[in-house]
């Protein structure tokens, strides 16, 4: 067999198709995480406060804050696909400079999420 | 299914390296993929260092070049060297185009690879096997299917319909599409991939053709169409400038308008 991803020079549209995939993989478990928050909200005090400080710690964090990022790209790109699925934007230009506005919105509105959230006190 | 890496039988290895003439002055370096199916080795990357002010500007140019004056048992398709016949389709820097349009100039980067269509069966060096892809292009029945008694003259056709054709019927059948497209290096043998599938769609809409709900009956399938995940390699690559990726997307348009 001929190589494939071995020798292949990626275009942004199959970056952001593959991270479309990994997005929503990452959103499953994120969906985990918020069913383990509700779990230890049933399971009294103490779980609850452990959870949260698991949460909050640095590594807590930066996964949800991963999880903010996946959240908006897949909201964009999947809002992107239904704009594709009525057979507009599809011309290579357009695609190109779309794929790059979704990689730029999502890292720009988790930022500006967690500012809003540092700021409110939300997040200490 | 999803395959990341080679078969153990299709690693690449280290080959040879033939240096430039003596007295060359401008060399640039290939990396040319190499197989042998008459022998027990694996495919290896062969480098040529070519005197490119002795060749052509185009990449079959070098390989012809490569071919006739450093190495004659490389192996390669070619025939109209205008990009009209699609035989020299292969992967070039990391992209699928033609050999004869594609300038070896127009490559970044130092040195140039150059492989077979990716994750085909090779017949030799640059040769792909492509009698799947021919398969999957005859399935779709690509001529004009009626029921009317045939014109006496030719079937006519109004110039708007006739437009609806244009970005579809010049399609070559390179496989530079269809071998880009990562949902068909996983599922090839089901997917039909982007060329068959813009060829269904060219004689899906054209006026003159009576089975437009049997071709869209036949593509009622889980993997046949919509496998296509919008990656859009197709339509980057294609060196014709079409894009097999709206086509699709029409097609699917046209599945879900007629169940509404």
């Amino acid at each position: 067999m001929s190589p494939h991803l071995q020798v292949w020079r990626w275009h942004v549209t199959m970056l952001t198709s593959i991270l479309h995939r990994m997005t929503g993989v990452g959103l499953y478990v994120g969906a985990l995480i918020g069913a383990g928050w509700a779990l230890a909200l049933a399971s009294g005090p103490d779980a609850y406060h452990g959870y949260m400080s698991l949460l909050a710690s640095p590594l807590g964090r930066l996964v949800l804050f991963g999880l903010t990022v996946a959240l908006f790209y897949h909201l964009a790109n999947g809002l992107r696909h239904l704009v594709w699925d009525s057979g507009k934007g599809l011309d290579i230009k357009t695609a190109n400079f779309s794929s790059i506005l979704i990689i730029a919105f999502a890292l720009a509105a988790s930022v500006a999420v967690w500012a809003i959230a540092f700021s409110i006190g939300a997040v200490k | 299914m999803v395959q990341l890496t080679l078969p153990k039988n299709s690693k690449v290895g280290k080959g040879r390296h033939w240096s430039a003439p003596a007295g060359a002055k401008k060399v640039k370096t290939f990396r040319i993929y190499r197989y042998d199916p008459e022998g027990t080795e694996n495919p290896r990357w062969d480098s040529y260092d070519v005197d490119v002010d002795a060749c052509g500007p185009m990449l079959l140019d070098v390989l012809i070049h490569i071919k006739n004056t450093m190495d004659p048992t490389l192996s390669f398709r070619r025939s109209c060297r205008e990009g009209v016949c699609g035989s020299c389709a292969m992967n070039i820097g990391g992209r699928n185009t033609l050999a004869c349009t594609h300038g070896w100039e127009e490559v970044p980067g130092g040195d140039i690879q150059i492989s077979p269509l990716p994750s085909m069966p090779v017949v030799k060096d640059l040769i792909p096997d492509l009698t799947m892809f021919y398969a999957q292009y005859a399935s779709i029945e690509p001529w004009l299917h009626t029921e009317t008694p045939e014109p006496r003259t030719e079937w006519r056709q109004t110039i708007a319909d006739r437009e609806k054709l244009d970005g579809l019927y010049e399609c070559i059948l390179c496989a530079c599409c269809t071998t880009s497209c990562p949902s068909y290096w996983w599922n090839g043998e089901k997917y039909l991939g982007p060329a068959t599938l813009l060829h269904a769609y060219r004689w899906i809409i054209d006026s003159r053709d009576e089975a437009t709900g049997e071709r869209l009956d036949a593509l009622e399938d889980p993997f046949k169409l919509y496998r296509c995940h919008t990656i859009m390699n197709c339509a980057q690559v294609c060196p014709k400038g079409l894009n097999p990726a709206l086509a699709i997307a029409e097609i699917k348009k046209l599945m879900a308008e007629r169940v509404l």
